[in-house]
């Protein structure tokens, strides 16, 4: 179980550009649906995106505070063409 | 064959499949955990280490990732890491990435289910094939 603002912070003092929206899939608190849109993200194919993500994610999915996540990641520019953002 | 006899075309694809995959084994079990990962990974420019086979599928996932394959019609290469224990273990901890099925092109892990079914609607996937 985790507090979403701790994780939403922690995601962004590693990009502060980050849009950060985090959603409870089993009303546990502890497997997330993260969404975050950043354009850090910027000419990462998807897999290095997801893995900046989960490094870090690592100290929170060690300690078994996040057991699982499902993460989408977007740069600005696909966010807004998915009409994620305006 | 036709799509209306292939229950794994869960994606409804019109194409019917040429390329499709082909398991292959590994010959030598000898050597160093990673220098088989890296042979293996080397040995095929598109390998999808998965549960099963593109025929046999163990896994929802694995079944998937296949069925997304055979739809942008690519030739590749499988692994059934169910009869591989080392092997499955190994990867995890080589890419660094904790599930299976896992997709490599050209020796770089491209993603598990989740990624290469969002590259494959967002038109990604058959950029990297290229």
């Amino acid at each position: 179980m985790v507090e979403f603002t701790t994780v939403e912070n922690l995601i962004k003092s590693h990009l502060d550009d980050a849009i950060v929206k985090i959603h409870d899939l089993t009303g546990t608190a502890d497997h997330l649906s993260i969404l975050i849109i950043s354009d850090a993200f910027k000419g990462k194919i998807l897999i290095d995106q997801h893995q900046m993500i989960m490094d870090i994610l690592k100290e929170k999915l060690g300690t078994n505070e996040i057991h699982a996540v499902q993460l989408k990641t977007l740069t600005k520019e696909k966010a807004q063409a998915k009409g994620l953002m305006e | 064959m036709s799509n209306d006899n292939n229950p794994f075309n869960i994606l409804g694809s019109e194409k019917v499949p040429v390329a499709g995959g082909t398991p292959v084994n590994e010959t030598d079990r000898s050597l160093p955990l990673e220098e088989r990962i890296k042979s293996l990974l080397a040995s095929s420019e598109i390998l999808l280490f998965m549960k099963g086979t593109p025929d046999m599928p163990m896994c929802g996932f694995s079944a998937n990732v296949v069925s997304i394959l055979n739809a942008v019609n690519v030739s590749y290469k499988t692994f059934n890491i169910l009869e591989d224990m080392d092997i499955r273990q190994g990867l995890k901890e080589y890419s660094n990435w904790p599930t299976f099925p896992q997709l490599y092109v050209k020796g770089k892990l491209i993603g598990g289910n989740d990624i290469i079914m969002e590259m494959y609607e967002d038109g990604e996937l058959v950029e990297i094939f290229k």
